[in-house]
């Protein structure tokens, strides 16, 4: 697949589109190419962190840091899988999968008491402290049926997070 | 109170009607603010801040400011191609050869005849407006003044939207300003150390720090002296692609002075005439332009403003805004045009970042 050029071809799109499993359709796989060109500034084929940075509503967003290490140096092809976690047609299952990746940052399958730790002090930051944030999980982990020791599994997320509504689409603007 | 304000996640993004009384994007939450006993669920779902980070990756209201929005290719048929391949002989061919020879002769009087005035006197207004005439028509420009001109007074200054640096040509050309302008390099700044010095021209540069403060001081200065050329402000600090405009920096609205808004709208039919910084230099710009059929735009000259009482400089820049955003149709946008070139400040984090540990600790309370 061409790297720097700006024009897809149809075999390309659609070689994307197998990748992220039809979760886009063909015009909003364009319109997000064209989204990925405009970040890639010098035409690499892939996106830098400080790229992503550029966008001020990105970087101003508390888990900024944490999706960097998700999507440094990526190229369109992952790009396009990346977001089709937040697609209309994307699962629940398939959602709570992101979720669970942000929060499993050393990728070992488990998310302890610390790593949503790390996660809620990303989101609240100075605003709470660290004991209060260490008694507010430990009160709603007793609640749930587990304790401070537990480590959660993807299985364990999908059955907390299964049963709300998440609120996990975006629109691709489409000219 | 905080405002209750569902919204979905694309109509967050799509800013066209933005709140101007919120500064900061954080000013609107994006979900509705549940109720009841905080559980687990509850604390592990981060989807509406994912949301907001991946509709910002998607689409952003900053990034469109800065996008060159390229017009509808007309020549696609085999009628309308040859027209169009005509007209880029003639655009090329004869045209642009005949206005560099124009801007030439242009230059070789101007400076024939401002290098010894210049060793001699102060400042020249008259040679300068004739520079500039030959400048405007080495582009064909057609500039349609609008409203009528405030006289000039003192203790009042001139603001305007900016697309490129050719803004300043097209007012100049009608009266002598003395401008505020960032310290270019190559030939451009050559010009501005020799020529735009002697109309009174100020300079900054964004990279330095302390810069601000010293500005201000200048700019009171300026505006302070009587026979100094009334100052013309561009507030939004950078290009922007005359679609939309971004917050006005507030330095020109603390100077106790009179504001008369200029507003700008190039047309798009002859030329796109934004200067996207990052992708053109400035003289490959100007190429552009002179290899353009016309640089066609309107300028109006709208109603001065005085500071209300009781209104903060910061309300008083957002009133001017969307006096000249209305008058030119441009889309108003609640961001800063310097984060063009550098990160946004931490506090815009910790506005959200506060939202959340509220919302916890609230519902903590809640048994």
């Amino acid at each position: 697949m061409g790297t720097a050029s700006s024009m897809l071809t149809q075999y390309d799109i659609e070689e994307v589109q197998e990748h992220c499993n039809n979760l886009f359709s063909q015009q909003e796989i364009v319109s997000l190419y064209q989204r990925f060109c405009q970040l890639d500034r010098n035409a690499k084929g892939f996106i830098s962190s400080d790229e992503f940075l550029s966008v001020p509503e990105f970087a101003m967003n508390p888990l900024s840091q944490r999706l960097l290490k998700m999507v440094d140096g990526i190229n369109f092809k992952d790009f396009v899988a990346f977001l089709s976690a937040f697609s209309t047609k994307a699962t629940a299952h398939h959602k709570i999968e992101l979720i669970f990746k942000v929060y499993d940052s050393d990728r070992n399958g488990k998310v302890s008491f610390k790593d949503i730790l790390e996660v809620l002090k990303d989101l609240s930051g100075p605003f709470m402290s660290d004991e209060q944030r260490e008694q507010v999980l430990s009160q709603v982990l007793k609640e749930a049926g587990y304790t401070k020791e537990s480590s959660l599994t993807l299985d364990d997320f999908i059955k907390v997070l299964g049963q709300s509504e998440l609120k996990m689409d975006v629109e691709i603007p489409v000219d | 109170m905080r405002k209750n304000n569902p919204k979905s996640q694309s109509t967050e993004l799509e800013l066209d009607q933005p709140n101007i009384e919120d500064y900061l994007p954080d000013g609107h939450p994006i979900h509705q603010e549940p109720r009841g006993k905080l559980r687990l669920c509850d604390l592990l779902d981060i989807s509406p801040t994912l949301s907001e980070a991946a509709g910002a990756i998607v689409d952003d209201s900053f990034l469109r400011c800065f996008k060159s929005i390229p017009s509808e290719p007309w020549n696609w048929n085999v009628y309308l191609f040859p027209l169009w391949c005509f007209g880029v002989v003639v655009r090329y061919f004869v045209l642009f050869p005949a206005r560099v020879l124009l801007l030439s002769f242009g230059w070789m009087i101007f400076l024939s005849a401002f290098i010894p005035v210049h060793l001699l006197l102060k400042r020249d207004n008259n040679l300068r407006k004739n520079i500039e005439v030959f400048f405007v028509a080495s582009w064909t420009g057609v500039v349609k003044y609008h409203g009528p001109r405030p006289s000039m007074r003192p203790k009042q200054v001139f603001v305007a939207n900016h697309t490129s640096m050719i803004d300043f040509i097209v007012l100049e050309q009608m009266t002598a300003f003395a401008v505020i302008m960032q310290k270019h390099p190559g030939w451009v700044g050559l010009l501005q150390n020799t020529i735009l010095e002697s109309v009174g021209c100020i300079w900054f540069n964004r990279t330095e720090a302390k810069d601000r403060e010293i500005v201000a001081r200048k700019l009171r200065e300026h505006v302070q002296g009587a026979d100094n050329n009334p100052l013309l402000i561009f507030p939004e600090g950078t290009c922007v692609n005359n679609h939309y405009s971004v917050m006005f920096k507030k330095g020109a609205f603390e100077l106790g002075c009179t504001v008369c808004p200029v507003a700008i709208k190039y047309n798009k039919i002859f030329v796109d005439a934004f200067w996207n910084s990052r992708k053109q230099s400035f003289t490959k710009h100007l190429l552009q332009l002179m290899t353009s059929w016309a640089v066609v735009c309107d300028v109006w000259y709208l109603e001065p403003q005085n500071q209300k009482p009781g209104e903060t400089s910061i309300e008083f820049a957002e009133r001017v805004r969307e006096i000249i955003s209305q008058r030119a149709g441009l889309k108003m946008v609640p961001w800063d045009g310097y984060l063009k070139y550098s990160r946004p400040s931490p506090k815009l984090k910790e506005g959200k970042q506060r939202d959340f540990a509220d919302l916890v600790l609230r519902r903590l309370e809640e048994k």
